[in-house]
């Protein structure tokens, strides 16, 4: 028969334009295909570093982004109750001159009433030098809810972390594993990264309570028990340690394990480091048996011997590591039971690591040298790597797990060797290399530096002279001393609170906080829309920025309309969160591939607009006009220090990288190169990048710092000591009475464990089941899971029960539960999953909405069955009667500890909707309704 | 009632990796993009922000749990589209000739001009690997890109179906699979690649990878593990024995600095 006629080569757009994905945080390279000036089919960017082509499903579906009916349309003003959603459109002058009519006299007179925090920004070098030029300390992004744990265990410990700072080396690594990863951080690359080591038949363990996405094509899985990682991974550490199966070259050489430690119980330095007069940390030299510094050319430290002066022994700090994690408290049986896991299974697993670290290493023949001028004719490599995240870093016991991974990493020399972790450029860059906090205010005046930094003891933590917190959420306090991303879920509830002071406005960037980017979630309603006595708002006034119609909207009371992602200028800056591989560096760009149809502008563009009529320093030309015509104008122009400007590529005439003179033509150039830009590694500094010289010479080249920083990873974080040593009333800054025991137990110098806070405050017959939620792939960090393709694929999110529950209280198909906390109930559909932690229950996050809300009907599903268990989650603890509000975080680092959740269970009456329920919000005046 | 081809020239098709696909869907949208702006008519929606959207998708990913007797429960994605099979039942029972087999390459299509939406081939096909647009009225299928695998307007590499350009894990390849030299039939000889459901009778060009064991006992025998010490005490005996064999120790060679003079002024014994 004849077949019809095809035409195999038919057209496939009028043009590709090239940009930067902003679906979730992994900004991938995108392909915009255009058809008579629409978007009309969006795929990966096969040059791109990060994703090399492929993408994800929230990466096509973007092209709905920009047809989607919750797009806001212009400026907006609150014309009725805060929470209804009456609004009317106004003008853009009239939204930013009432901006500045509310900002311009807090600035006068107490910078601090303005409290700045930006959500899933990624302009953060940007806004927060915005906040600084307008002097408030009250600003941070959305890490401190995020994986501050995880950022903060991993620059304290060794100067970078899992993702944004490091990747598993994944061409040379035998065995992979995972913790604590649901189906995200990063994206692509992890996915591409599986892809990659399955192919050449490498081994892949999850350790995660869910079995689903990347657990779901390990090869092992162990259904770890929430929080109790930390547990597992000192257990591997004993094992390790026991069998004499570490690596005691690299931990001479490249870490703190013979730094010389104070033993002296009676002394004011007890557990400080024993320094020289330049105030270098001291090792004994084995050649020689005398004290050296740490970094002297040509020494072997010792991990063995001691040091006796002034009748004070200073021990390796080595000895600690043997004395405290060889104690029987640590061994696999001791901790099995909580854990989840059987002791066999522990010790096989550490038996596995052992194997393919040190009787599988491999050698790469590249000579490097080191700091200490030692040459080194191969790299030998450790071919065992780690990757981790949510599940490690969103508990209460966060850092300190975060950090015993690391120990774990590093005793095995599985940091920065072949086949083990990688540091992607900027990083690797120590805690010593990075700001302090900044947090003096005058009116006036800009902050005196970054508000967010890396304290090195009390003496940085952000205090006013009297002793309070400087800052609304308390980051940088006694309560969490190394909050390096400060607390945005504790900003409502303090301010509300007036704890410690009452501010003015609260102008929020990308932060649905009125729904799931808030614990406590209908309290958080509550305390946007509660009035003081004589009817006034408690917080007096927010303002927001959003594209879309989400939940935030309705409870601000002017609406900046951002673009898409698809109609702005962005930068993707070194300054920032880097998008580099472990062999470049690399920086990008978004532009405007569309115009946008709407009054809308550029989130970046209208704040620096706002920094010129407020008249802050740097947003003001030499003669009043705006120092920047808009956020192109200052990718261009502004320059961080002399040289180094937001992007790294084609500066000066365009041929220099890293440092040189504003080039006028660069945003153009990297158009032209696909919107990105990448520096090779050399190959000799390739691997061992804290201390070899070819990547500290290469890093300073680039600009990342002026002179090399080689450093020590830090086994023992000598700054937690320190506040351990002020709980213990030693030194001038004293930390107040109730918080000295947490301190001293909490802020060990050495990786510890202890129960998660909230199971430690309830107990376990109450509330015997731990609740998680994960975002799925296909959603993660997705700005609106109003998506009209993904809505098809999650648009419900039942609460999976394992099997042992679902027998216990006789579920079924299409049952119901009422899932219950010591902060609220909530009551939701449930399913079966077997693939899961016997104690654990959990759901998709953010797939439920509010009704009214990111244009979908009143009676969406999402808004009818879809819930949040942030209903379940409060931003403080239970109450222990002693009148203070104690902060639902790590006491280290403020992380939201948002999966210590204990819930107990209850099948109910099957229903047609979720409780709770909230009235429907009235749809802002553009989103009524997908258009015509 | 349409005649398949005696014969076809190459048997192109996808090789799906179950032990590698991780469920993302990255494949279903990017199909989804794709097919709504080239081969026939868009894949529509409806009721996209409403209260039951739906829309006409090529290529769904379904996850199955198995529960194996005596290890932890499984997670399996299954990534399904039409199987371009050799002896398509949807091609011959459809009675206007609108749904065929191409002799060129084996690609089962459907020609939209000439079908009635009567949705026969849907019942007949095993798979359930075909949609009905319910806004064209059209019977819409995999097309296996047809329009971008032989497109002389894209860059030769691009020329391989969406969801395979798109997939993060690398879990879908595209090739011939009559070629039993060529790449995928290389993959399915090394994996034991299978076809879905061969009872049907309907001989599937796809072919898929079968996941690897999983939760399999580790073979410690070839790693033991022996504990070196049992006490703090009895570690640092064991350590000072082991950083003699370091570089800088007794028992190792120099290095290829110099060495420092010695005079250990103020350094005690080792305890």
């Amino acid at each position: 028969m004849t077949q019809p006629f095809l035409n195999m080569s038919p057209p496939v757009s009028d043009e590709i334009r090239k940009t930067t994905c902003y679906m979730c945080a992994c900004r991938c390279g995108i392909d915009v295909h255009l058809k008579s000036g629409r978007v009309a089919y969006i795929e990966g960017n096969r040059d791109h570093p990060v994703n090399k082509g492929v993408l994800c499903a929230k990466g096509s579906a973007g092209i709905m982004q920009i047809n989607a009916p919750s797009r806001l349309r212009a400026p907006l003003k609150r014309v009725g109750p805060r929470g209804s959603g009456a609004f009317v459109e106004i003008s853009w002058e009239e939204a930013l001159q009432t901006a500045t009519d509310w900002m311009a006299p807090l600035r006068r007179t107490a910078p601090e009433k303005l409290a700045f925090f930006t959500g899933r920004d990624q302009s953060q070098s940007f806004t927060s030098l915005w906040a600084q030029a307008f002097g408030t300390p009250n600003y941070a992004a959305h890490g401190g809810f995020c994986s501050v744990n995880m950022a903060a265990a991993g620059i304290y410990t060794m100067g970078g972390s899992f993702w944004e700072f490091g990747q598993p080396d994944w061409e040379h690594t035998k065995l992979f594993l995972l913790f604590g990863v649901a189906e995200d951080h990063d994206s692509n690359p992890i996915k591409m990264g599986i892809g990659r080591l399955k192919a050449r038949g490498a081994r892949m363990i999850g350790i995660n309570p869910i079995r689903t996405g990347y657990n779901a094509v390990a090869d092992d899985w162990l259904g770890i028990t929430p929080g109790t990682d930390g547990l597992l991974v000192l257990a591997l550490v004993h094992e390790l340690l026991k069998a004499g199966r570490i690596d005691l070259d690299y931990l001479a050489r490249y870490t703190n394990a013979p730094v010389l430690v104070n033993g002296d119980a009676a002394s004011d330095s007890h557990g400080l480091f024993l320094r020289d007069d330049a105030g270098k940390p001291l090792v004994i030299d084995r050649h020689t048996g005398a004290l050296a510094a740490w970094d002297a050319p040509g020494i072997h430290p010792d991990l063995r011997a001691t040091h006796v002066a002034q009748g004070i022994t200073h021990r390796p700090v080595f000895h600690l590591i043997a004395e405290r994690y060889l104690a029987p408290e640590h061994a696999p049986e001791a901790v099995a039971g909580q854990c989840g896991i059987p002791a066999p299974r522990i010790r096989a697993l550490a038996t596995e690591i052992a194997h393919v670290a040190f009787d599988q290493a491999i050698e790469i023949a590249h000579p490097w040298t080191d700091f200490r001028g030692e040459r080194h004719q191969t790299m030998t490599g450790r071919p065992v790597s780690f990757h981790a995240m949510r599940g490690i870093s969103a508990h209460s016991n966060g850092f300190q797990t975060c950090r015993a991974l690391h120990l774990l990493q590093i005793l095995l020399g599985a940091v920065e060797t072949p086949g083990s972790f990688r540091f992607k450029p900027p990083y690797p860059k120590p805690a010593t290399a990075h700001p302090t906090p900044h947090c003096t205010t005058n009116p006036d005046c800009p902050l005196p530096g970054p508000h967010l930094g890396y304290p090195q003891g009390p003496e940085h933590l952000a205090l006013t002279p009297q002793g309070t917190p400087a800052r609304i959420d308390k980051a940088f306090t006694w309560e969490n001393p190394l909050s390096a991303h400060g607390l945005m879920h504790m900003v409502i509830s303090n301010a509300h609170a007036g704890d410690p002071y009452r501010i003015d406005t609260l102008f929020m960037y990308m932060a649905n906080m009125a729904w799931n980017s808030s614990m406590n979630t209908a309290g958080t309603m509550t305390m946007l829309t509660d009035r003081d006595a004589a009817g006034d708002y408690i917080i007096p006034r927010i303002i927001y920025s959003d594209a879309y119609a989400s939940e935030m909207v309705a409870y601000a009371d002017l609406i900046l309309p951002d673009t898409t992602y698809l109609e702005r200028h962005d930068c993707i800056s070194l300054l920032d969160r880097p998008i580099s591989e472990a062999d470049m560096a690399a920086d990008g760009v978004r532009w405007p591939v569309i115009e946008p149809d709407r009054d809308v502008r550029g989130f970046q563009s209208v704040l620096l607009d706002l920094g010129h009529r407020l008249e802050l320093p740097g947003f003001v030309g030499p003669d009043g006009a705006p120092a920047y015509a808009d956020y192109a104008d200052y990718i261009t122009r502004h320059q961080r220090r002399h040289g180094i400007g937001p992007l790294a590529g084609f500066r000066g005439d365009g041929s220099a990288s890293g440092r040189g003179a504003p080039n006028p033509d660069q945003l153009a150039r990297y158009i032209e190169n696909g919107s990105f830009w990448v520096n090779h590694v050399p190959a000799e500094a390739a691997y061992f990048k804290p201390w070899n010289t070819a990547y500290q010479d290469w890093a300073v080249g680039m600009g990342f710092y002026d002179t090399p920083q080689p450093y020590l990873f830090q086994l023992y974080v000598e700054p937690l000591r320190k506040f351990q040593l002020a709980a213990e009333g030693i030194g001038p800054r004293q930390p107040p009475d109730h918080l000295r025991a947490r301190i001293r137990e909490t802020l060990d110098p050495l990786p510890l464990w202890y129960p998660p806070f909230e199971q430690a405050a309830t107990g376990a017959d109450a509330y015997p089941l731990h609740a998680l939620t994960q975002r799925p792939m296909a959603m993660y960090h997705s700005w609106g899971s109003q998506n009209a393709w993904l809505r098809q694929i999650h648009g419900v999110n039942p609460l999976y029960v394992p099997t042992r529950v679902w027998d216990q209280h006789g579920f079924a198909t299409g049952d119901w539960a009422r899932l219950a906390s010591p902060h609220g109930e909530i009551t939701v559909p449930v399913a079966l999953m077997a693939a899961l932690n016997e104690n654990t229950v959990w759901t998709w996050n953010a797939i439920g909405k509010r009704r009214g809300t990111w244009g979908l009907a009143t009676d969406a599903p999402e808004a009818r069955e879809g819930f949040l268990l942030n209903h379940l989650i409060h931003e403080l603890l239970p109450p222990k009667g002693d009148g203070l509000r104690w902060s639902n975080s790590d006491p280290v680092t403020g992380q939201a500890a948002w999966f210590d959740l204990r819930v107990n269970i209850v099948r109910v009456a099957a229903r047609d909707a979720a409780l709770p329920a909230f009235p429907a919000v009235a749809a802002p005046p553009a989103t009524r309704g997908p258009r015509a | 009632m349409t005649c398949l081809p005696a014969s076809t020239q190459t048997r192109l098709g996808l090789v799906i990796d179950l032990d590698t696909c991780v469920g993302c869907h990255a494949c279903v949208i990017a199909c989804k993009g794709w097919n709504t702006e080239n081969y026939g008519a868009p894949l529509s929606d409806q009721d996209p922000y409403g209260a039951a959207p739906s829309g006409t998708f090529l290529n769904r990913i379904h996850s199955y749990e198995v529960q194996p007797a005596d290890k932890p429960a499984q997670i399996v994605h299954f990534p399904k589209s039409c199987l371009h099979c050799e002896d398509a039942p949807c091609v011959t029972v459809c009675p206007t000739g609108a749904s065929y087999k191409r002799s060129e390459d084996g690609i089962v299509l459907v020609n939209e001009a000439a079908c009635i939406g009567c949705g026969l081939c849907a019942w007949a096909c095993p798979y359930g690997a075909r949609e009905m647009d319910r806004a064209a009225g059209v019977m819409k299928k995999c097309t296996l890109c047809v329009d971008r695998i032989y497109n002389e307007n894209l860059p030769e590499i691009d020329r391989e179906p969406a969801c395979v350009r798109t997939c993060p894990s690398g879990a879908r390849h595209f090739g011939d699979l009559s070629d039993p030299e060529s790449a995928v039939s290389q993959l399915v000889a090394a994996r034991g690649g299978f076809d879905l459901m061969p009872e049907q009778g309907t001989k599937p060009t796809n072919k898929y990878l079968p996941p690897r064991l999983k939760d399999a006992p580790v073979d410690l025998a070839a790693m033991l593990m022996a504990p070196v010490a049992d006490t703090p005490t009895g570690f640092l005996g064991w350590l000072d024995r082991a950083l003699e064999r370091l570089p800088g120790g007794a028992g190792a060679g120099g290095t290829e600095t110099g060495r420092i003079a010695t005079g250990g002024a103020g350094t005690g014994p080792r305890d």
